[in-house]
């Protein structure tokens, strides 16, 4: 059984298996994610990515197989119990509270894991147990600055950033970020990586990107899909070499 | 919120609240008390609309049976005074723990639904209660419920007396104000303001968000329950003409032609609505040919109604002379 397989794993999926129709998104995912690696999966446009995140965070149900989280099944969990268990996530299109401002949105986050609430009375803007981990979580993405700003008005470098702000001010255990560089310049997309490196050794992420430079500077592990099946599974260095992967994706992009 | 736009709305709903306490002085002075019922009915329809505009601008929850939970506060008094009972704590009591079970039970179902189909379904349960209360004919039916004499507080709160009552109704009207105010603005407030903005990231960021939609539809019901059982006391009546779905209808017009998402706004546009049916149906009776048009114009230029545009007035003037 997948416990006995790997009992130090953070994550284990064992084939997740979730079709739309006659599509297969994903057709048998079995994952491992360690504590505090850098998980980077990548695979061309359509091999199911997305879904996998989906999965992974509770929005979608599978159609069959399960997930493990530091040794517990919950797979039949929603998206709110998950995060409340540490599974923080970002979306591949930009997810913020666009009315609220930019520390309004961390401390947020911050009061999703502070206890229920119920709490009718006493103004949440004046809570310092909500807004001083909220500006340290903002600070440590380079927004201090911006803490004021309505968040629709931020850049969309800017708005990446207070996502990852977002996700830190959880203090989650595992972190699904769904193209984190997706439409950012190559200035934002430095800053992202940098952004992401420093929370290396910290928490473990899984990162679904397409910027192969990215994926290779940060990732501890590297898993390839193509067509909702894991083709390979291994260092980034080992990936480099696979022959499989380099016929079915990275030949291509290289290319 | 800039600072500026802040005050120049705390002058314009201090100065309206202000206007409202003076009524029965200057009802009496002109010997026209007829006012003093007519702004009775404006405060209680203002607590209805600031109900609504709780989960309505707050929430999002577009919510198209918000009188049945005034109606049920009507018959609530209206009930328990038909059968002898009279003790005002004991109506308001009924008229909240009516109007807020009913709130769960249609709540419950209709926040499993978003967009096109909650309007609907809260329509549906709307016109449910209309009909039940339709067949009641033990109470009337749909001739309705005469209510032999108001709720008794005791000797120091005479409802009987119209000025006794209108101040009644005010103080309801301020504590609502005054505790929806600190509610919007708390972690309770904060999370459905999020689950407006974005509800699937409210639930990526760990929160059960249908619990606490379904918190808010139930305070706003149990709030709008009250105003039921304020109106019950005003009209001596209880009819299900006041869960009519026309009559959700008009309570949402008001919160939008006041401001939506900001409690005060509706208490502008509960008067503007009624003062306006009243001035203009005494004029004409096609007075919604008027209404329709006005309402057009609030909307289409400005998104914070009647309240968002008095603010900014009162703020430019305050700029120019300062």
């Amino acid at each position: 059984m997948p416990e006995a397989d790997s009992p130090e794993a953070l994550l284990e999926t064992h084939a997740l298996t979730k079709s739309f129709g006659g599509l297969v998104a994903t057709g048998g995912v079995s994952l491992l994610v360690m504590p505090r690696e850098i998980h980077a999966v990548i695979g061309p446009n359509g091999a199911g990515k997305t879904t996998l995140v989906a999965e992974l965070a509770g929005e979608l149900r599978p159609d069959s197989g399960s997930i493990r989280f530091a040794g517990r099944d919950i797979s039949r969990l929603r998206a709110a119990q998950r995060a409340a268990l540490g599974i923080a996530r970002s979306f591949q299109i930009t997810s913020v509270f666009g009315e609220f401002s930019a520390l309004d949105n961390v401390a947020l986050a911050v009061q999703a894991h502070a206890g229920h609430s119920f709490r009718f009375w006493r103004a949440a803007r004046a809570d310092p147990r909500l807004r001083e981990p909220a500006r340290a979580a903002l600070a440590e993405v380079g927004l201090a600055d911006r803490a004021d700003i309505a968040a629709s008005v931020l850049s969309h470098g800017e708005k990446r950033a207070l996502e990852i702000a977002m996700v830190l001010a959880t203090a989650p255990r595992l972190v699904l970020l769904d193209e984190p560089m997706a439409g950012m310049g190559p200035e934002d997309a430095a800053a992202m990586v940098e952004l992401l490196a420093s929370l290396k050794g910290r928490l473990a992420i899984v990162l679904i990107e397409h910027d192969m430079d990215a994926v290779f500077a940060l990732a501890d592990r590297i898993t390839v899909l193509v067509y909702g099946r894991v083709i390979a599974t291994g260092t980034p260095a080992a990936i480099r070499q696979d022959p499989e992967v380099r016929r079915a994706y990275l030949g291509e992009s290289a290319a | 919120m800039p600072e500026e736009r802040r005050a120049g709305r705390a002058i314009v709903a201090v100065f309206c609240l202000a206007a409202l306490a003076a009524v029965p002085a200057i009802a009496a002075a002109a010997d026209a008390p007829f006012y003093v019922e007519l702004f009775a009915r404006v405060m209680i329809f203002a607590i209805a609309a600031l109900s609504l505009d709780f989960i309505l601008g707050y929430g999002g929850m577009v919510s198209f049976g918000h009188s049945a939970f005034l109606g049920i506060g009507c018959y609530a008094v209206g009930i328990l005074s038909f059968h002898g009972i009279f003790d005002g704590y004991v109506h308001v009591a009924a008229a909240m723990v009516a109007s807020a079970a009913a709130a769960l039970v249609i709540g419950y179902v209709s926040l499993r639904t978003r967009g096109v189909h909650f309007i609907m379904i809260t329509l549906a349960f709307g016109q449910m209660v209309y009909f039940l209360a339709e067949s009641l004919n033990q109470y009337g039916g749909d001739d309705g419920l005469n209510i032999r004499r108001p709720s008794d507080f005791g000797a120091a709160l005479d409802l009987a007396d119209p000025v006794h009552l209108y101040y009644l109704i005010f103080a309801v009207l301020l504590l609502c104000l005054w505790a929806g105010g600190r509610v919007v603005r708390s972690r309770f407030g904060m999370v459905l303001q999020g689950a407006r903005s974005n509800e699937r990231r409210m639930a990526a960021l760990g929160f059960p968000v249908f619990r606490y939609k379904l918190a808010a539809f139930v305070l706003a019901g149990t709030v709008c329950g009250v105003a039921g059982a304020l109106f019950a006391n005003l009209t001596l009546f209880a009819s299900p003409a006041i869960m009519h779905w026309t009559r959700s209808g008009e309570i949402m017009v008001m919160v939008i032609l006041g401001g939506i998402g900001t409690l005060f706004g509706p208490v502008l546009g509960a008067a503007a609505y009624l003062l306006l049916e009243s001035g203009l149906s005494r004029a004409t009776e096609h007075w919604q040919a008027v209404l329709g048009p006005l309402l057009l114009l609030v909307v289409l230029f400005s998104k914070t109604g009647l309240f968002g545009m008095m603010a900014a007035a009162v703020t430019a003037r305050r700029g120019a002379r300062g």
